[in-house]
C-alpha cells in the first residue's frame, strides 16, 4: 500500500505496539538547559543511567547571554540562570553525551541550528527535545517533535517514546514565490489559513514545486513553524538539496557508510498515490510579505493589509480573543499596517537566523541606518558558526555600521529569558516564531515577520513593503 | 506518579482561546532546576499587577481584581474550564506542573494542543475534551451558580453536573490505566527491555551510520 512519508518514519521505528500505543526508538536526543535539569534528576533519584549516550547531544541556548562572554559565566548576572547554565555542564560531566557544546563554545548555539549543522540531524531519524521547535528538524525527512520533561527524562532511561500514531495533513504550496517572499512568509501564511490549532493532532508534510525549489534553510523555517500551526511535527521529503546539505558535516555518515545511507534516504518521500488526512493547498502568487497584528501567530495579514475589524471574527470566542489582542497590542481595527511604528528590531531564533537569514537582512540593511524611533536593533546569529562565517563574509560590519547591535548566538529575545527583552508597551519587529502576550518581555507587543521585513522596517521606523525597496 | 480516580470538585471558568503556555507559566521561572513551587506563579502575568521575577514574596504582590481566578468565588477550585487550543506554544512541562501546584487536577476545554494534552497526564492530571456546544453550556451554568461542582469519573469516563446531567467524554485506554493506577511510564516501558534491545541491534545493522 502506498505510505506516506510520516507513516515510512513511524513505522521504521516502532519496537512494540499494543492497540494503537506504539513504544517508538529515537534515534537523537538533543539537550539544553532548561527543559533537562528535573530529567536529570529524575534519573539520579532512580539510579539509572542514559541508555544509549551516544545519541545525546547538548547546548546552552536559552538562557545564555548574549553579550559580555568576555567575563564568562562570571558575567551572567543572574544567579539563577548561572546556575541552570552550570547545571547542565554538571550533569553532562555526570551522565555522558556524544558531543556537548557549553556557554561559550565556538560552536554553541540554539540548539535547532546547531543539530542540523553539526550533521547530528540526519534523514530518517526519529529526534525529540525538550522544545516545541524540535519540529524544525523534519526539514531533513526526519520524525522530530517537542516533548515534556517527563519524556525527556523516559528517552534518556529508555532510549523510546510512547506514542499513538498522529493524523497526516499534506501542505502543498505550488507555483513560484515572488521577489521578496520568503519560507517565513509562506509559514504565516499558511497559519494563517489553517490557524493556530488547525494541525492539532497532525504531522504536516509540506509539498508541492515552492518547498522542492527551496533550500535546507527556508525548509528548516517551514518546519520549524509548524508547531505554530498545532502540529507537531512538519516533515518533508528528502531530496538532493537535503543530500547536498548532510554531506560533510561532523556528524554525517562516513565515506564507507556514505552510500547506503543515501539509498536509504532516497527512499525518504511519500509515495505515489498515498493517502493524507487532511490537504490544504495555497498558491505561492497569492503570498505577499506577511506581518502578524495580534497575540498569536494566526493573526497575520499581508504587508498592504490592515488590522481587521471585528465583523471579520468567524465567532464569539474569536471576536473576544481579537478585543483582547487589540488591547494587549495597542491597535485599532483597520490600521494599515504600513502605519505601525515600532521600536526595536529583533532578527535571530531558531526560525531566522541562519546565514541565509543573515545575508537577507544585510541586503536590505547595507548603506543605510536604523530610523530614530528604532532604539534598539539587535541581530543574534543562531550558533557560533553562523557567527563566524556572517563576520566571515563581512555581515558584522554591515549590520553595526547601519546602527544594529551584533550579538553573540543563542535564544535571546525570542522568549526574553535572559536580559535581552522589551520592556512593556515596547513593539517590536522580529523574526522569531511567537508573538504571545509577554513572550518578549512582559507587556511587550511583537509582530512576526521574515528577516527582509525586519530589517526593513529597523530602516524605516515603520513596517514597509520590502517589494518597494529597491 | 499520583493516581486519579475520581473527583468532585468546584470548577473555574478561563474564558479565552489558545491560551499559550508561556501565559501558564512565564518564562522567568523556568530558570528553576526544580519541578515543584510554580504554583503561585501559574497565569503569573494576569494574576498581579506587578512584574513578576522568580523569589519573590508571592503574598505581597498586588493581586489582579479583574482576573477571574482571583474571585473569592473560585477559590479551591480544583476543575479549570477553558476554551479551544488549551496550553499550545512551548513544550515546557512546567506549564502543567504550575496547573497541578495550584489545584487543578482537571482541565476541560474543546481541544489542546497536542504537548500540553500529553504533558498533562504524566502528572497525574486529567485533560478532558468536550464538545465545544457542551463547554459553552457549561460556561452558562458556572457563571449563575456560585459553588459550582463537576463530578469526573475517570473509570466510567463520566461528567455529571450538579443537575444529574451526564457527560460521557474519551480517554485512550493506555493512559486511562496509567492514570488510574499512577503508574510511572519508565518502569512500564523498561519491562519491555529485550524487546528495545532486539530492536536496536537490528536498526543498528540497517543504519549502522545512527550509531556513529
Ligand atoms: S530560539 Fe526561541 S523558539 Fe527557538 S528554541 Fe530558542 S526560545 Fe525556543
Amino acid at each position: 500500500m502506498a505510505k506516506t512519508l510520516y507513516d515510512k518514519l513511524f513505522d521504521s521505528h516502532v519496537v512494540t505496539e499494543e492497540n494503537g500505543t506504539a513504544l517508538i526508538y529515537i534515534d537523537r536526543h538533543l539537550v539544553h538547559e532548561v527543559t533537562s535539569p528535573q530529567a536529570f534528576e529524575g534519573l539520579r533519584l532512580a539510579g539509572r543511567k542514559p541508555w544509549r549516550i551516544s545519541s545525546i547531544v547538548a547546548t546552552a541556548d536559552h538562557n545564555t547571554p548574549t553579550n559580555g562572554w568576555d567575563k564568562g559565566l562570571s558575567g551572567i548576572a543572574d544567579p539563577v540562570a548561572r546556575l541552570q547554565i552550570e547545571t547542565l555542564s554538571d550533569n553532562i560531566r555526570e551522565f555522558g553525551a556524544k558531543a556537548y557544546f557549553p556557554f561559550m563554545d565556538s560552536r554553541q548555539g540554539i540548539v535547532h541550528v546547531v543539530g542540523p549543522e553539526q550533521g547530528a540531524t540526519l534523514p530518517g531519524m526519529t529526534v525529540v527535545c525538550g522544545d516545541s521547535h524540535t519540529s524544525t528538524h523534519g526539514a531533513f525527512g526526519a520524525l522530530a517533535h517537542g516533548i515534556g520533561t517527563s519524556e525527556v527524562e523516559h528517552v534518556m532511561a529508555t532510549q523510546c517514546l510512547v506514542q499513538k500514531k498522529s493524523k497526516t495533513m499534506q501542505v502543498v504550496v505550488n507555483g513560484i514565490l515572488g521577489k521578496g517572499v520568503t519560507a517565513k512568509d509562506v509559514a504565516l501564511a499558511i497559519i494563517g489559513k489553517t490557524g493556530t490549532a488547525g494541525g492539532n493532532g497532525y504531522a504536516i508534510e509540506f509539498a508541492g514545486s515552492v518547498i522542492r525549489n527551496m533550500s535546507m534553510e527556508g525548509r528548516m523555517t517551514l518546519c520549524n513553524m509548524a508547531i505554530e500551526a498545532g502540529a507537531r511535527a512538519g516533515i518533508i521529503a528528502v531530496d538532493d538539496t537535503t543530500i547536498n546539505y548532510v554531506k560533510g558535516r561532523p556528524f554525517s555518515p562516513k565515506a564507507d557508510q556514505w552510500e547506503a545511507a543515501v539509498a536509504y534516504w532516497n527512499t525518504l518521500h511519500s509515495d505515489e498515490g498515498a493517502a493524507f488526512d487532511a490537504t490544504v493547498t495555497l498558491n505561492a502568487e497569492d503570498i505577499q510579505p506577511q506581518v502578524t497584528w495580534g497575540t498569536s501567530p494566526e493573526m497575520v495579514v499581508g504587508i498592504d493589509g490592515k488590522v481587521p475589524s471585528l465583523e471579520m471574527a468567524k465567532n464569539e470566542v474569536q471576536r473576544g480573543d481579537w478585543e483582547r489582542a487589540y488591547a494587549y497590542m495597542g491597535l485599532t481595527p483597520n490600521t494599515l499596517i504600513s502605519d505601525i511604528q515600532i521600536d526595536k528590531v529583533f532578527i535571530g531564533s531558531c526560525t531566522n537566523s541562519r546565514i541565509e537569514d543573515l545575508r537577507a537582512a544585510a541586503a536590505i540593511a547595507k548603506g543605510k541606518h536604523i530610523a530614530p524611533n528604532v532604539k534598539l536593533a539587535l541581530v543574534v546569529p543562531g550558533s557560533g558558526l553562523v557567527k563566524a562565517q556572517a563576520e566571515q563574509e563581512g555581515l558584522d560590519k554591515i549590520f553595526t555600521e547601519a546602527g544594529f547591535e551584533w550579538r553573540e548566538p543563542g535564544c535571546s529575545m525570542c522568549l526574553a529569558m535572559n536580559a535581552d527583552r522589551l520592556a512593556s508597551g515596547e513593539r517590536c519587529a522580529s523574526t522569531s516564531n511567537r508573538n504571545f502576550e509577554g513572550r518578549q518581555g512582559q507587556g511587550g507587543r511583537t509582530h512576526l515577520v521574515s528577516p527582509e521585513m525586519a530589517a526593513a522596517a529597523a530602516v524605516a521606523g515603520h513596517f514597509v513593503d520590502v517589494r518597494d525597496l529597491s | 506518579m499520583q493516581a486519579f480516580t475520581q473527583l468532585n470538585g468546584l470548577v473555574a471558568p478561563l474564558d479565552r482561546a489558545n491560551v499559550d503556555t508561556d501565559a501558564i507559566i512565564p518564562k522567568q521561572f523556568l530558570k528553576s532546576i526544580k519541578r515543584s513551587g510554580f504554583g503561585p506563579n501559574a497565569f503569573d502575568e494576569w494574576r498581579y499587577l506587578d512584574q513578576g521575577e522568580p523569589g519573590m514574596d508571592n503574598s505581597k504582590r498586588p493581586i489582579n481584581p479583574d482576573f477571574v481566578l482571583n474571585q473569592s468565588r473560585y477559590q479551591g477550585a480544583s476543575v479549570l474550564l477553558t476554551r479551544e487550543n488549551f496550553g499550545c506554544g512551548s513544550s515546557r512541562e512546567h506549564a502543567p506542573w504550575a496547573l497541578e501546584d495550584y489545584g487543578f487536577k482537571v482541565i476541560i476545554a474543546p481541544s489542546f494542543a497536542d504537548i500540553f494534552f500529553n504533558n498533562c497526564f504524566k502528572n497525574g492530571m486529567l485533560p478532558i475534551v468536550l464538545k465545544a456546544d457542551v463547554v459553552d453550556g457549561l460556561f452558562n451554568q458556572v457563571s449563575v451558580t456560585e459553588g459550582y461542582k463537576l463530578n469526573i469519573d475517570l473509570s466510567a469516563q463520566t461528567i455529571t453536573t450538579p443537575a444529574g446531567e451526564v457527560h460521557p467524554f474519551e480517554v485512550d485506554a493506555f493512559r486511562k490505566h496509567c492514570l488510574l493506577n499512577g503508574l510511572d511510564d519508565i518502569g512500564l516501558t523498561m519491562q519491555q527491555q529485550d524487546k528495545i534491545k532486539a530492536f536496536e541491534l537490528k536498526h543498528q545493522q540497517a543504519q549502522p551510520w545512527l550509531f556513529n
